[in-house]
């Protein structure tokens, strides 16, 4: 588990320091979030997930995570980005953001990444997109461009209907 | 040089709280014509022991009050003062005013110093009631009192070691208070004062005070182990000579207050004994106090560790029975809930791996593994009694709750002037602490509303030949796997036709045919009130609906109730007995697992084609035993594409829940399983017509059903 310290930092205290970012992949599309965040990285298996009805079509269900019933949500689903597909190479990344744990399901986990603030330009405006505010930014690692999502507030905002609006507005604060 | 007391105060303030309530349940016992003179001995040495620690502690506020307190206790129990209820009023409320400032200090907040020099005044009123009788000697309080009179007890040269056991970071300011409370047995020279490093205290104390005084100033802010007190001279002669004057005769009471109050904490008494046996102690010639002291002694205390935190709320029914335990055998310990419900959840992971194991072996070739099989039916076993054992420390006497009702009762009779007696029935009844401490607002609810719309007024009664003296009862019990909790009022009953007038002009679509049940079940709506008059008991309709939102939301429970016009009435509330865990039935539903509260279900069957009826084309009801249930599809709820599509080719398990039933459809049953709960919202949301989740044998997750809700959502 990410020490707790780490916890309430968000990814804009991107001060002068370099910070390490876990990259994955999304369809086509390279993201890199705070690797502070991420608690483990586990295979995905279709059989332990249970659905939870009525809820969205990203929403896959939740896992027992030894003994902690733990969400489970796609990415891919959720940014329209290729096709889902589950097989022994789907990874789960287990995340620890606002003393809450998500699993979240990606294409595959590239490696870890040292960005310096130099190399993290600011996101434009995408419109309906993405909101700008989830992004930390737009990282350049060689010639490839890393999507910096602020994972953090990405998990709690309405959209990824995974708290209680209470609870939202309580991790907000 | 100090040390920093802060960190006794926790201690202070749960050991006053003990004192306190222990005091209350006396005074509510107590017979006022002919009280017993070990309660009001036990009485005083509570107001006593509250005194000591906060004048040492520099709470003078708390002090204060106690002082007073304690003086006209001290009067009552050496008979010079004759008890009177109005008497006992005060007391009660002198112990309200204590709570108030020791909550106060524990949240560094202002006390209502107003209120409390009322309470004092009284209390001095009555001290001063019948002067004539009153010798100044006695008004005295014990800390003015000259340190030594060799009459009765020889000096003796103490040398005391005090080393606190969390060794304190920073210096505070009050060891002086210490040592001044050390000073007022008798002299006193610090030989050597702690230093951060080495937190080591020595003071050599000249006193008449026996060691247990001593040892009782110390009781507040150490524990016992922290405190040596050696003898510089050990005399075998006077010691026996010290501790034999209890023995002989009923002391005279200026021996008691000289002595500190020997008898006035058994804790203390009772510490000595423990430290007797390993070693610490000194009096090898004589016997351990607990022997010589009178039964008296034990009887106020003896019980108070055994029962835990709270325990001496529910000592009332069992002080009779620890009178003749040593005080040696109630040894407990206090361990905070948290750590409690640590183990809780691992031993439930423990089960769920257990079963796991046992899941994949039985899928082993059995003449292979036999031995292997043998071992995990030992570990099954195991895992069950550990689990049994491990859930019961969370279990507590429901006597937690029932004892506050004493005190509810008489305040409330007295104040709408009426006779009441309150019986219990079944305190030692067992269940889960979370539920203990959710039960105890209903349940004041409840027999608020039984005093104030049940039972008449003492005319009224007569009138209807009844005795002028109304019964509430509180009856616990354990039926099955459930606790089952009553309040019986001999009352006027509910008045069915003004219920459901009331009901009418709330605007709640009701009918003159509706069974019993139903109609009790209409004053659990919200703001429901058939008093004629708002009244600061009850009325304003708020409550009853709390009751049944705490009971069914909160616990898992159901009411039930009975009522007869003009004989009372009885409310049944029926809880699991515990929260963390639930006797499930499992159900699939299109491949997926669900678990059904036992609690809820009345019966499961295969219905017949010909019994399902639709209306109007759409809702479905299916004929039950002469009664049209609606029929809930768990696949249409949940959005699953079942295996079974037509009821008769299926399953209905048939639930009830707010009074109401409802079929649940489903593909089959699958097992009945004893589950742990977990909460979703931990790490996701709320979801409709689900109140949980498990951890089935296999690792996976399965949804616990939210019964209440699907039927509220039958109902359209």
């Amino acid at each position: 588990m990410a020490p707790e310290a780490t916890q309430e930092t968000t990814d804009e205290v991107t001060t002068n320091r370099i910070q390490e970012y876990l990259t994955f992949t999304l369809g086509a599309e390279e993201y890199g979030i705070d690797i502070l965040k991420v608690q483990e990285i586990r295979g995905y298996e279709y059989e332990a997930v249970t659905r939870i009805a009525n809820s969205p079509e990203f929403i896959k269900g939740v896992i027992n995570l030894r003994g902690i019933i733990v969400p489970i949500v796609d990415m891919r689903i959720k940014f329209s980005l290729g096709e889902p597909e589950y097989n022994q190479f789907t990874v789960v990344i287990i995340l620890n953001v606002n003393y809450r744990i998500v699993g979240m399901v990606v294409d595959s986990v590239s490696d870890v990444i040292a960005l310096s603030p130099e190399q993290i330009r600011p996101a434009p405006e995408l419109g309906s997109i993405m909101d700008a505010q989830l992004l930390t930014g737009l990282g350049t690692v060689d010639d490839r461009m890393l999507i910096l999502v602020d994972i953090g507030k990405l998990m709690n905002s309405p959209e990824m209907a995974l708290m209680d609006d209470d609870a939202a507005k309580h991790a907000e604060a | 040089m100090t040390v920093d007391m802060s960190q006794f105060y926790q201690v202070f303030f749960e050991e006053a709280g003990e004192h306190l309530s222990n005091m209350e349940n006396l005074l509510l016992s107590l017979d006022i014509e002919s009280p017993e003179q070990e309660d009001l001995n036990a009485i005083f040495r509570a107001a006593h022991s509250i005194k000591g620690g906060s004048a040492t502690f520099g709470f003078t506020d708390i002090a204060e009050v106690t002082h007073i307190l304690e003086s006209l206790l001290d009067r009552i129990r050496n008979g010079e003062l004759a008890l009177q209820k109005d008497m006992v009023d005060v007391f009660l409320r002198a112990g309200d005013i204590l709570k108030d400032q020791l909550a106060a200090h524990q949240n560094d907040e202002e006390s209502d110093a107003e209120a409390a020099r009322g309470v004092c005044e009284e209390l001095t009123r009555w001290q001063h009631s019948d002067e004539s009788a009153a010798p100044a000697k006695v008004a005295q309080p014990p800390e003015s009192t000259p340190p030594a009179d060799t009459a009765t007890a020889p000096e003796q040269r103490y040398t005391i070691t005090f080393t606190p056991s969390s060794s304190p970071t920073e210096h505070g300011v009050h060891m002086e208070n210490m040592a001044a409370e050390l000073g007022k047995l008798g002299s006193v020279d610090i030989l050597a004062e702690g230093s951060a490093e080495h937190p080591v205290w020595r003071f050599a104390l000249t006193t008449a005070a026996p060691e247990e005084a001593i040892r009782e100033l110390f009781d507040f802010f150490a524990q016992p182990t922290d405190v040596v007190i050696e003898s510089a001279a050990p005399a075998p002669d006077e010691e026996e000579q010290g501790y034999g004057f209890f023995t002989d005769i009923a002391p005279p009471e200026e021996e008691t207050e000289q002595g500190y109050g020997f008898f006035t904490d058994v804790d203390a008494v009772r510490k000595t004994a423990e430290e007797e046996a390993q070693g610490y102690g000194f009096f090898e010639k004589i016997e351990p106090p607990k022997e010589t002291a009178p039964a008296a002694a034990s009887g106020g205390g003896a019980g108070r560790r055994e029962a835990g935190p709270k325990g001496d709320a529910a000592s009332p029914g069992k002080r009779g029975g620890d009178k003749a335990a040593p005080a040696a055998q109630t040894e407990s310990i206090r361990v905070s809930v948290e750590k409690v419900d640590q183990l809780i959840n691992l031993v439930g992971e423990l089960v769920i791996t257990q079963a796991m194991v046992a899941q994949t072996a039985s899928k082993l070739p059995p003449d292979v593994h036999e031995t292997l099989q043998v071992s995990l039916s030992q570990l099954e076993h195991n895992t069950r009694d550990l689990q049994e054992s491990v859930m019961s420390i969370r279990m507590m006497p429901i006597s937690f709750v029932f004892s506050r009702f004493p005190r509810v009762v008489r305040d409330l009779s007295s104040k709408l002037n009426k006779q009441v007696e309150l019986k219990t029935v079944g305190e030692g009844t067992e269940l889960d602490k979370g539920l203990i401490e959710k039960l105890s607002d209903p349940l004041t609810h409840l027999v608020r509303n039984s005093l104030d719309h049940g039972v008449e007024s003492p005319e009224k009664r007569l009138a209807a030949g009844k005795p002028a003296k109304g019964t509430i009862t509180l009856r616990a019990s354990h039926q099955g796997g459930n606790v089952v909790i009553e309040v019986i009022d001999d009352g006027a009953g509910m008045d069915r036709e003004k219920i459901l007038a009331k009901a009418k002009e709330r605007g709640i679509p009701v009918s003159d045919t509706m069974p019993d049940q139903e109609v009790w079940q209409l004053i659990f709506e919200a703001g429901f009130s058939t008093a004629e008059v708002v009244t600061d008991v009850s009325g304003r309709g708020v409550g009853m609906d709390v009751v049944k939102k705490n009971i069914i939301h909160g616990m898992g429970g159901r009411i039930e109730m009975e009522s007869h016009n003009g004989a009372g009435t009885r409310i049944i509330i029926r809880l699991p007995l515990t929260l963390a865990i639930l006797d499930g039935m499992s159900v699939s539903v299109g491949g997926d697992i669900f678990i059904t509260p036992l609690t809820y279900i009345v019966e499961s069957l295969k219905p017949r084609a010909e019994d399902i009826k639709t209306v109007s084309g759409r809702g479905r009801v299916v004929y039950v035993r002469g009664e049209y249930v609606t029929l809930l599809s768990l696949h249409d709820v949940f959005n699953i594409k079942p295996v079974v599509t037509e009821p008769q080719d299926g399953i209905l398990v048939l639930v009830e829940a707010e009074g109401k039933k409802v079929a649940l459809f489903v593909d089959e049953l699958v097992g009945q399983h004893q589950v742990v709960i977990k909460s979703l919202e931990t790490n996701f949301r709320k979801v409709a017509g689900i109140s949980g989740a498990t951890i089935m044998g296999d690792g996976k997750v399965a949804l616990i059903l939210d019964i209440s809700s699907l039927v509220r959502l039958s109902q359209g």
